[in-house]
Parts: C-alpha cells; structure tokens; sequence
C-alpha cells in the first residue's frame, strides 16, 4: 500500500500517481534527507551575512546609521521597548538558529538509532514547519519602514543587503523542512511498539 | 475527537453524517494506515499513531468558505489602494498602501524581495482564495467541477504555508513602534481592512476540510462515483 501526501487516499503498492489528487506517489522520498541537508547548507550560507550587513539604513536629520540584526534589537531595548525588542529577537535571531538545530537534529535522527520516541520528534517537526514562517517578521517590517518613512531630510529609511540574504535563509530553510519525509520518523518502531491496530488491513 | 481505529462506520445519526462510507486513509505525516470512520459535521478524524487531523467536515463549511473567500478578495483588491499607515513628522507626512509596501524594494538590487514580499502578502492569498472559489463553487451548487479542479486544489493546498497575511500584520504592529519615536503614524482605512482580512482567511482555514474536498471531487468527477453505487446496492 502507499498513500497519497496530500489527499490521504490508499492505493495498491506500485501506484505511480494519485487518482484523487494527481500527485506523485512514493512510499518514501529516498532523495529525502539529501534535499533536506542541500537546502540547510544553503540557508546557513545565506544566513551568515544577514547577521554581518545591516538590514536598515536610517538617515535622520543628516546623521546616517546602519542596524544589524542584534543591533537593531539593542537599538530598540536602549530606547525602552523590550518588548519590540524581544520580538525582534526571537523571529529574527533565537528561531531561526533553533531551526537550523531542530532540522539537523531530525535529519541525523532517522539516519541512525535515537533516544528521543516517535511521539517527541513528530511534535519537533510540527513546531518547525509551523514557526519557521514566522521569520519573516523582520523582512516585512523593514518593508512596512522603508516605505513609510520618506520624510526627505527629517527622516528616511532604506532597505540594507542584509534584508534580502534573510529572506532566502527563512525561504530556505522552510523548503528545507518541507522535503524532510516526516514518515521516516515513524520507521524505526520496534515490534514491541508497534501499538496501529490496523496496520495489517 | 473521534479515534479512526476500528469503528464501526454506522455510530453517528444517520441524517448528519457526510454520505461516505468508511475509506482506508493513510496518514500523509506518518504513513500509518486508517479506516476512516463516519463522521458527523463538527466532529475530528485524528490519526491514531501521531495525532494529525486526517478529517474535520463542518456543517454548511462549503457556503460559508465561498461567502468568506469572496469577501476577502474583495477586501484584498481594496487594501491595495486605500492608505496602510500614514506617518507625520515636523509638518512633512507621507501615506503609504500596500503597494507602496511591496514597492519599497524596487530601488536598487533588491528586486527579487519585492516579487516575494508581493507574493506572500498579496499575490498567494488572491490565489488561495480564486483558488477555493473556483473548486468548491460548482460543489456546493451541485454541478459538475471545472476542468482541472483537482490541479486547482491541490496547488490551493501546497500553496498553504507561503500564504503570509497573518506575518505582514504583525509586521505591521512591529514597524509602528520602530518609528515611534521618530515621528506621528496613524492606521490608515487599508489596515482595518487587511485586519480583517486575516480573520477572515484564518476563518477559511478553519471551516475547510480537505478530506472533505477530495471526497466531493471524487464523487463529482467522471472517474469513480463511489457514493452512488454503494447507496444503491443498500
């Protein structure tokens, strides 16, 4: 039997396509983990200088600076918002470098014997495909700045390099967490815990 | 939530149930094998092994994600020319739209952000809800689908996650204390629009069973019709 990843549906083993849906049918993407490490490295490539360049250039009253990533956030904290500053921190800095964790922890994890269960590493993944996205915070705030402060000399603020690298690392590492086959999580049961009633329909 | 492990499919009232008769499913996040039970509108199919919702029917879900699908194409087209934000600083102020937004980056070597940014924010939500409009209108009118529905759903669904509506508004809530201190921001009649508009299509999302779907397209489509052979032999 193999089953249809988007519309559920079981066919006969050897289905080459889904007769719902139309989709491609494999039992496992054998290519799987590959694409999953390709697409990491990419994003960590891509990630490296979207913390060195600035993400925003703001120009106010003839004086110019220049904020990174940490240093926007630090900006902000020293000007009291924590909050906006934790914010900042968390989607632009703390989820994304767990990401890069969480997504080569599973790729290594079904690769050999894992003391983590099934239960624990299905949840992790879920997490993962539903934060990720959440990233691109940061890309869409400097979006919103720069197109609304255009106040000529008084203030004005310009996208920096940085703002392009970090949308690809998020981009990135979401395809890279969308090729990961979460079924080969659960291919490692033992007989023991081997708990689907029907898996011998 | 009903369990979908060794139901039997004739429990629910016979008069709410979604006309399928039980259907082996497997589960596309850990391959194990269900049948599927009968389900009455407002109950959930979860996979026995890893929890995933495999199916959640509501009542009268197909009108009301027409009516909401509609509604926010409307209000997507509409926030696209009415001001987002409008910023005020020593007697100079500017008023910004959407379109400005996803303009932002055309200066300079950015241009790949701006088809992003305006693909995420405007062009994959429009397309997910023409999408949905164009699969489910000729299933709740009872005619038969347009050609190439199943292909229109099923990008509808691979398009799900690159939908980022929701991220912008944050985004939004963010860049307005950024500028704070710089100068006076005020929401424009855009916002309150594109506010809605996140409701709205987080409300699509909650209504829409996609195993629902498949199943209607199944039975409308010339291919196999399931239901009718299997009522008329009962």
């Amino acid at each position: 039997m193999v089953g249809c990843r988007y519309c559920t549906r079981a066919w006969p083993a050897g289905t080459e396509s889904c007769g719902v849906c139309g989709s491609k049918l494999v039992s496992r993407d054998r290519q799987s983990l590959q694409k999953v490490w390709a697409w990491w490295l990419v994003a960590l490539l891509c990630y490296i200088p979207a913390n060195l360049y600035p993400m925003l250039r703001t120009s106010t009253l003839g004086s110019v600076s220049q904020d990174t990533i940490v240093g926007g956030a630090i900006t902000l904290a020293e000007h009291g918002s924590y909050v906006v500053a934790a914010i900042i921190l968390l989607a632009s800095v703390v989820i994304p470098t767990l990401k890069f964790l969480a997504i080569a922890y599973l790729a290594v994890s079904v690769s050999r014997p894992s003391s983590a269960s099934q239960h624990t590493r299905h949840i992790l993944y879920e997490v993962v495909e539903y934060i990720g996205r959440w990233s691109m915070i940061d890309v869409f705030v400097v979006a919103i700045l720069s197109a609304l402060v255009h106040l000529g000399s008084i203030a004005s603020i310009e996208p920096g390099p940085a703002s392009l690298t970090f949308a690809l690392t998020v981009v990135f590492t979401m395809i890279s967490a969308q090729s990961f086959d979460s079924r080969l999580i659960w291919d490692q049961l033992d007989d023991d815990q081997e708990k689907d009633p029907i898996r011998a329909d | 939530m009903a369990q979908t492990e060794g139901q039997t499919p004739a429990q629910a009232p016979a008069k709410t149930t979604v006309a399928r008769p039980a259907a082996l499913v497997v589960c596309p996040s850990c391959d194990a094998l269900c049948r599927m039970p009968r389900l009455a509108h407002g109950e959930d199919a979860a996979c026995p092994r890893c929890g995933q919702v495999l199916a959640a029917p509501r009542h009268k879900a197909g009108m009301q994600i027409i009516s909401l699908a509609f509604a926010s194409l409307v209000l997507l087209i509409a926030t696209l020319f009415f001001p987002f934000l409008e910023i005020s600083a020593a007697g100079l102020s500017n008023a910004t739209s959407v379109l400005d937004v996803v303009l932002a980056f055309t200066s300079g070597q950015l241009a790949l952000l701006v088809l992003f940014t305006a693909g995420c924010i405007l062009a994959i939500p429009a397309l997910r809800m023409g999408l949905l409009l164009y699969v489910l209108i000729p299933l709740v009118f009872d005619t038969p689908p347009r050609r190439h529905a199943h292909a229109a759903f099923l990008l509808a669904e691979r398009l799900k996650p690159w939908s980022m509506a929701e991220i912008f508004a944050i985004g939004c809530a963010v860049a307005l204390i950024k500028v704070k201190d710089l100068a006076h921001v005020e929401f424009g009649p855009a916002f309150w629009m594109f506010a809605v508009l996140v409701l709205l299509v987080a409300q699509v999302q909650r209504n829409l069973c996609s195993r629902s779907v498949w199943d209607a397209l199944e039975a409308g489509g010339s291919a196999v019709p399931p239901l009718q052979s299997k009522a008329s032999r009962a």
